[in-house]
């Protein structure tokens, strides 16, 4: 394609374009920003605006201050998304490497076994009945083992790495005398690092954003992730929408600005991370679409 | 069986690495289907799966003589049709726009900007919508007042849903969706934009005459495959957003969600199985016609 083309109506008509795509992408994040740093009297004075007539840190103040439910979600979130995306990473690396080894008789039966999985799953009320059966109620545990913790289209992805490696690195180790645990953590591993961030971040953000496990298995106020107090906090909201003015008053809800203050520290995270989600998770999007 | 034996034993270690996946592969898949035989019974949680009550066809009876079948079947089509349609178009237009401009800066700063909202959860969104919609405080209703049209009350107008919801899926997918279409449109040969420029070619014929036909065939393989996923509502968007808000059900309601309120809200297992079994059957066979299509059109898309 030729540079330095001249710059003509048509380019500027592309830029205006993309710019504004972009730009309407930004502004409900912004919009949101600024009212969880709004003065409480002047959304109710003016409703929501992109320019707060009065600042205030009041929606930060309250949830770090008042709120322990929020204090707390955010504790729960953060042990649930660090200990399940390790597990998750964990159970997927271990089981690419016997699937990429040749030497491994039935890593075919093994491929069809996960893959079965991706095409047909009996929805969701066997699996809710299984997860009532194992015990998997109402506990930390039941915000990390169902659902999230393992992934087929991850392990192909990893898998699919592994076979591009050499295959010499593995038949040299063997020469060497090393067994297959030590080649996997050893050799196979450290080299998978790029993969392995990409599928870090796969499931830290499915973690991160996970409310589905909460809704289904857990009751107690105590174990909702910070997703959950979010949506939970909602249906309220929308209750009241549908009721007449007048009867709103009954019910005290947090302020505008501390709801809103809330989902900004729920983003929190994924905007310090967003760097390495950028690169990591379009590079295994365009790999896991191009390649099946 | 000697055989099976003697291979578990020469690659031990690597069986033993791959057991935690199979294992809990078989807990939360294979090991659940028996459940789905509840669809068949009226199910006794004393009993479990295989001593309740047996009562033949009557759950799908109860699902398809009522009013919600219909409903939430052609809602669940509905809305993934459309969200397929415009993801797409949105997707493929800004990755052809993307294609045309050279400044790096720009094109970073637009593509960070456009992937942000793939990562939120709809929950976050379901919040940014509220800042819009809101009867009371929302920005939309605050420019209807500027322009001084009446102010809607967005949450119990069930017509407007449908394209809100085409809306915000547009707005959360299509920059992460453009970044698959661009890295197709970079695997283009430069020669055959080469030889175009030598006769003359202008851009908007270069674009539609090169980079459009040939990227036509990675659009028609990932519509294909989402085809294959067209019966399954998106749960996490549809209960994020509309909630238990029954005057938008008309136009919003799909069959995750009337499977999830059948088990959690009304209780009854039964019924809720027997209509996620008729959706993972309906779904499989959409899933084999639609990579038995890409097969037969593109020998290289399909998913297996």
């Amino acid at each position: 394609m030729p540079a330095g083309r001249r710059f003509t109506i048509g380019t500027l008509f592309i830029y205006v374009a993309l710019a504004l795509f972009a730009l309407i992408c930004l502004l409900p994040m912004l919009l949101t920003l600024a009212v969880s740093l709004s003065d409480e009297d002047s959304i109710i004075a003016h409703g929501y605006s992109l320019w707060p007539e009065r600042w205030s840190l009041d929606g930060y103040r309250t949830i770090f201050v008042n709120s322990a439910l929020i204090f707390r979600g955010y504790f729960v979130s953060i042990v649930v998304t660090a200990a399940g995306t390790l597990l998750a990473v964990l159970i997927t690396a271990l089981a690419a490497y016997p699937l990429a080894n040749p030497k491994v008789k039935y890593r075919n039966v093994l491929s069809l076994y996960f893959f079965i999985t991706m095409l047909f799953n009996g929805g969701l009320v066997p699996w809710y009945l299984m997860c009532v059966k194992l015990g998997l109620t109402n506990n930390l545990l039941s915000l990390i083992v169902p659902m999230l913790m393992f992934n087929a289209f991850n392990l192909f992805l990893v898998r699919n790495f592994m076979e591009g490696l050499p295959a010499e690195l593995r038949e040299s180790a063997y020469i060497d005398g090393a067994n297959d645990l030590r080649i996997a953590f050893r050799i196979y591993m450290p080299l998978c690092v790029p993969v392995l961030a990409t599928i870090t971040l796969f499931y830290a953000l499915a973690y991160w954003n996970d409310w589905f496990n909460a809704i289904m298995l857990v009751d107690d106020k105590k174990l909702y992730p910070l997703q959950y107090i979010l949506f939970q906090l909602r249906s309220h909201i929308q209750m009241l929408e549908m009721l007449p003015n007048g009867a709103r008053t009954e019910y005290t809800l947090p302020a505008e600005s501390v709801k809103m203050a809330t989902v900004i520290i729920t983003i929190g995270p994924i905007v310090f991370l967003y760097p390495y989600l950028q690169r990591y998770f379009t590079k295994g999007l365009v790999i896991g679409a191009v390649k099946g | 069986m000697s055989k099976l034996f003697r291979e578990l034993a020469r690659n031990r270690y690597s069986y033993l690495l791959v057991l935690p996946a199979v294992v809990y592969v078989f807990l939360f898949s294979y090991a659940t289907y028996p459940y789905l035989l509840i669809a068949f019974q009226r199910f006794n949680y004393q009993k479990g799966p295989f001593r309740s009550e047996w009562i033949g066809l009557e759950n799908f009876r109860f699902f398809f003589q009522s009013n919600d079948a219909a409903r939430v079947v052609s809602n669940t089509l509905l809305l993934n049709l459309l969200f397929m349609i415009f993801v797409t178009l949105f997707a493929v237009a800004l990755a052809l726009l993307f294609n045309e401009i050279r400044s790096r800066l720009f094109i970073r700063f637009a593509q960070t900007t456009m992937i942000f909202p793939s990562f939120l959860s709809w929950i976050i969104v379901s919040y940014m919508m509220y800042s819009l919609f809101t009867t009371d405080y929302g920005i939309i209703n605050q420019a209807l007042d500027w322009l001084g049209a009446e102010p809607v009350n967005w949450y119990s107008t069930a017509g407007a849903w449908p394209a809100i919801l085409v809306g915000m899926k547009v707005w959360k997918d299509a920059g992460m969706s453009s970044i698959i279409y661009l890295a197709a449109i970079a695997g283009i040969d430069g020669a055959l934009y080469e030889s175009a420029d030598i006769d003359g070619a202008t851009r908007w014929q270069k674009m539609t005459r090169i980079t459009l036909p040939l990227l036509a065939p990675t659009v028609a393989i990932l519509t294909l495959l989402n085809l294959g996923k067209i019966f399954y509502g998106d749960f996490g968007m549809i209960y994020a957003i509309i909630g238990d808000n029954g005057v938008l059900y008309p136009t919003t309601d799909v069959i995750d969600t009337y499977v999830y309120r059948a088990l959690r809200q009304i209780g009854d297992p039964s019924n809720a199985a027997a209509v996620g079994l008729f959706q993972s059957v309906v779904g499989l066979l959409l899933v084999f016609a639609a990579n038995w299509t890409t097969r037969r059109t593109f020998k290289e898309g399909a998913l297996y």
